[in-house]
């Protein structure tokens, strides 16, 4: 009987194997960076809103710190989202014919809170609370990023649970003094490792715990 | 027909996939201000209904919730004032009070510089001789064009915020001999 594949098609075999292992290959880089690129996780994308809210002019531009807006940071597991009465104390003299604040003031004036989009949503089996992370030294900026130069708002984080564990198996990295969380010009000193393991001493974070799994899925 | 069954097949299946991606990321929990259909209203926080409470924000006709006894507003503070309450008034002035009425309490905070109409300075005659329940007071139902504050601060930092006005309002006419003899050795 003769030979079904003539031999010069072990070549194109070889070939063909080595090919498909690029392709698949191929596949999954892309597979890979697609899943970590904005497009998915939506870091530096900014998120269209109602009124082009400006942290950079606010935060910058006015000394506005973050907690006038975001009350409920030090207390609660929501940092607050300002009601519109909170945009109106200063709106009601600053700006009163601009356009873009035209949805602010119909708010006020018909009672209808601002319809704000999400921009940090995490999964729902993800517990997550603030007032722990900044009552513990871990400032607003090492999540949120460089919200103060921000003229519209974005994450500047994935909140992929590899992000998450990054910084709970070894807070030292980012934790800093408790005084310092809203300010967005701080300097980690340079021995920030060491000087981070006394402050994770000192506030009493119990790293080990960190990593339970309820710690963040209950 | 088969290929009928087959495209049946693979939609049910990309429609398995589409939703089981997002069941658990978004279950029936609602977040914080998410937004409901569930009410009229599409919120899913609820306005307290009129003439009720929430548990523990219970506003009695006291010195404490309304800065007045027996019905005038009054020149003590509900409770003892330490050097804690005063250092967490100065956080929550400057959080909440420096843009208008400024770090001295001048009243030439950044968003007067941007045209806010100006508040009067603390350091007049006429504030200085006002009871610590008048700030109280201001700060929650609001004073001429301030709005109120009492959403954003609770009622104790409110109180912390008067303490720090008096300390600010002390700062600016101290003299030399009231200084403690530590502070007076960094004296040039």
């Amino acid at each position: 009987m003769a030979q079904i594949f003539h031999p010069s098609m072990r070549v194109v075999s070889r070939a063909s194997i080595l090919a498909s292992l690029i392709v698949i290959g191929f596949i999954g880089w892309v597979g890979w960076d697609w899943y970590r690129s904005g497009y998915f996780t939506g870091v530096n994308v900014p998120v269209e809103q109602p009124v082009p809210f400006s942290h950079e002019h606010h935060v910058n531009g006015l000394g506005i710190s973050c907690g006038y807006c975001h009350t409920s940071v030090e207390k609660a597991a929501f940092a607050g989202i300002p009601p519109t009465h909170t945009c109106m104390t200063c709106h009601s003299q600053i700006w009163t014919g601009a356009p873009m604040l035209e949805p602010v003031r119909a708010s006020y004036r018909t009672q209808k809170p601002l319809e704000w989009v999400r921009v940090h949503d995490l999964p729902d089996f993800a517990y997550f609370n603030h007032s722990i992370h900044v009552n513990k030294g871990m400032a607003c900026q090492v999540c949120h990023g460089d919200v103060n130069i921000m003229p519209l708002t974005w994450k500047s984080s994935t909140l992929q649970m590899a992000w998450c564990l990054d910084c709970h198996r070894a807070p030292e990295k980012y934790i800093r003094p408790v005084e310092e969380i809203y300010n967005f010009d701080y300097k980690p000193p340079a021995d920030q490792i060491a000087f981070g393991k006394e402050l994770v001493k000192k506030y009493n974070v119990q790293v080990k715990q960190l990593t339970d799994c309820s710690i963040c899925h209950r | 027909m088969r290929s009928a069954i087959r495209h049946i097949g693979a939609l049910s299946v990309a429609a398995l996939l589409l939703t089981s991606c997002n069941d658990m990321y978004d279950g029936a929990r609602i977040k914080p201000l998410e937004r409901s259909n569930f009410f009229a209203d599409g919120s899913s926080s609820r306005p307290l209904p009129e003439g009720t409470v929430a548990r523990g924000h219970a506003v009695n006709n006291d010195l404490l919730s309304t800065g007045k006894l027996d019905g005038t507003l009054a020149d003590a503070f509900p409770f003892a004032i330490t050097d804690s309450v005063i250092a967490r008034g100065q956080d929550r002035y400057t959080t909440f009070c420096t843009p208008c009425h400024g770090r001295l309490g001048d009243g030439n905070g950044m968003i007067v510089q941007r045209g806010f109409p100006r508040p009067n300075s603390f350091h007049t005659d006429s504030l200085r001789a006002r009871p610590a329940g008048y700030f109280f007071d201001v700060m929650t139902n609001g004073f001429g064009r301030m709005y109120s504050y009492a959403a954003s601060v609770p009622v104790h930092d409110r109180w912390a915020i008067v303490a720090y006005i008096r300390a600010l309002q002390l700062s600016q006419r101290a003299t030399v001999t009231m200084l403690p003899d530590n502070d007076k050795k960094q004296l040039p």
